[in-house]
C-alpha cells in the first residue's frame, strides 16, 4: 500500500483538479445560456426566410430555375462539404461525434466516385481535415461566442461562388445540432440545391418582384444558404457549451468520488501505521519484561 | 388600418410594430408602402428607411436586405439596421474615414469593391445619423 504521505499528496492534487473543473462548469453554464439565447434570437429571421423560400420554390418553375441554387445540376463528380466544429475541446464526445459523421460522409461520397472539397469553421474540424488530407479549401477559426453574420461570410462565399460557377453539383453542411442541454446531434444538411422546407410554401401569394424575379432569386438564395450556415454555427456554439458543462460536471463528480476513495485509503494507511507502531512498542515492552 | 411591420436581422428582431407608412430604399428606387399594398418582394439598397407612425417619422439606416410586402404585413429582412439615434456620429465618421483609406489602399479589384460597399454603408449611416435632429418635423 502507498505511504500515507503519498496518498495525501494525491488527494490534494485531485482536489485542485475538481476546483478547476467546477469553475469551468460554471463558466460554461453561463456561456451556454447566452449561446442558447443567440440561437433563439436568430430564429425569426431564419423562419421568415424559410417562408419566402417555400413560396419561391412553389412559384418559380422551369427555365427560371436555371443557374440559381434551386436548379438540380448534373453530377460534376465534385461536392463541397462545410464542417462546423468548436475551436476548443474538453466537451466530451461532441467534436468526435461530428468528425465521425464527416468521415462517414466523405467515405460514402468517395464510394460513389465523387471528390469532396472541404471548408471548415472551427479549429477542431480544421485540424482534423488538414491532418487527414481532405482537400481543405478555406477555414475560419476563433469566431468567438457570438459571431455576426458578416464575420462568417468569407468561407461561405468561397464555397458558394464555386457552386454557382458549376464546379460543385452539391454543397453539404455538417454541424452539431443543439437539441437541449443534454442532447446534441451531429447533423448533415444539403444546402445546394436548395430544397423547399417541409413546413412552408402553402401561402400561394403572387408577388411582384422588383427589379425582377431573376435578380431577387440571385440575391435571396445565397443569403438563405448563408443564413443556414450562420444558424448552424450558433447551434454549434450552444452545443459546445452545453456539452462542456455536462462534461465538466461529470469530471467534478468523478474527482469527488476519487477524493472519497483516497481519503478512505489514507485513513486505513494511517490506522495501519498506528497499529504497527503500538504493536512494536508493546512487543518491545514485553521483551524487556522477560529479561 | 395600420400595417404590421417587422424588421429582423440575422442576430435579432429590431422592430415589431403597427405603422402607417414605410419609405424604403430599394434597388429599383425608393418606394412608399401604405396599407393594402400589392404583394411585393424586393431587394433593399443601403439607405434611409423611414417609418411613419402617428405622424412621426423615425429614420433607420439600413445596409441592404429584402423586403416582403403583403397587404397588411411587411417584413424587412435586413443585413444590418440601426435607428438613427442609436448611431454614434463620431464613430460612424471614423469608420467612414477608415473605409475611404481602405478603398485607396485596395490592391485588387475585389478589395476595392468591398471597400466601396463599406464606404457606401458608412455614408448612409452618417446621413441617417444627421437626420435624427430633424426627424421630428413632418
Amino acid at each position: 500500500m502507498a505511504s500515507s504521505r503519498e496518498i495525501k499528496r494525491r488527494i490534494r492534487s485531485v482536489k485542485n483538479v475538481a476546483q478547476i473543473t467546477r469553475a469551468m462548469e460554471m463558466v460554461a453554464a453561463s456561456k451556454m445560456r447566452r449561446a442558447q439565447r443567440n440561437v433563439l434570437a436568430t430564429r425569426p429571421y431564419a423562419d421568415r426566410m424559410r417562408d419566402l423560400i417555400g413560396d419561391l420554390n412553389a412559384r418559380v418553375v422551369g427555365q427560371a430555375r436555371r443557374g440559381t441554387f434551386l436548379e438540380v445540376r448534373p453530377d460534376t463528380g465534385r461536392v463541397a462539404l462545410i464542417v462546423v466544429t468548436p475551436d476548443r475541446g474538453l466537451a466530451g464526445s461532441l467534436t468526435s461525434n461530428v468528425l465521425r459523421r464527416v468521415g462517414r460522409f466523405i467515405l460514402e461520397q468517395n464510394q460513389q466516385g465523387r471528390t469532396v472539397d472541404t471548408y471548415a469553421y472551427g479549429k477542431k474540424g480544421r485540424d482534423f481535415l488538414a491532418r487527414s488530407g481532405q482537400n481543405l479549401q478555406a477555414e475560419a477559426i476563433k469566431l468567438g461566442d457570438a459571431p455576426k453574420l458578416e464575420q462568417i461570410l468569407g468561407v461561405a462565399t468561397a464555397a458558394l461562388s464555386r457552386a454557382q460557377a458549376g464546379e460543385y453539383s452539391e454543397v453539404y453542411l455538417i454541424y452539431s445540432e443543439f437539441i437541449n442541454t443534454l442532447v446534441q446531434r451531429p447533423t448533415l444538411k444539403k444546402l445546394v440545391p436548395v430544397e423547399a422546407p417541409e413546413d412552408s410554401g402553402g401561402r400561394q401569394v403572387d408577388f411582384t418582384y422588383e427589379p425582377d424575379q431573376a435578380e431577387v432569386l440571385d440575391e435571396l438564395l445565397p443569403r438563405y444558404v448563408e443564413t443556414q450556415i450562420y444558424q448552424a454555427i450558433l447551434e454549434s456554439i450552444a452545443s459546445f457549451y452545453s456539452a462542456q458543462m455536462v462534461a465538466m460536471r461529470n469530471a467534478t463528480r468523478n474527482a469527488k468520488d476519487l477524493v472519497r476513495d483516497l481519503t478512505l485509503s489514507y485513513n486505513k494507511a494511517r490506522q495501519a501505521a498506528i497499529t504497527k507502531e503500538v504493536s512494536e512498542i508493546s512487543s518491545g515492552a514485553a521483551a524487556l519484561a522477560e529479561m | 388600418m395600420p400595417i404590421h411591420l417587422e424588421i429582423v436581422t440575422a442576430e435579432r428582431v429590431v422592430l415589431s410594430d403597427d405603422v402607417d407608412l414605410i419609405s424604403a430604399p430599394t434597388r429599383a428606387g425608393r418606394v412608399g408602402i401604405l396599407p393594402r399594398h400589392a404583394p411585393l418582394l424586393t431587394i433593399l439598397e443601403p439607405g434611409e428607411l423611414g417609418i411613419v407612425k402617428d405622424g412621426v417619422r423615425t429614420p433607420f439606416a439600413v445596409s441592404g436586405g429584402f423586403m416582403e410586402v403583403l397587404p397588411t404585413r411587411v417584413t424587412i429582412l435586413a443585413d444590418t439596421v440601426e435607428r438613427a439615434d442609436e448611431i454614434d456620429e463620431a464613430r460612424a465618421e471614423a469608420a467612414r474615414k477608415l473605409a475611404e483609406e481602405r478603398k485607396q489602399m485596395a490592391q485588387s479589384e475585389r478589395d476595392a469593391a468591398i471597400a466601396e460597399a463599406k464606404l457606401r454603408k458608412e455614408l448612409v449611416r452618417l446621413q441617417v445619423a444627421r437626420l435624427k435632429n430633424v426627424g421630428r418635423r413632418q
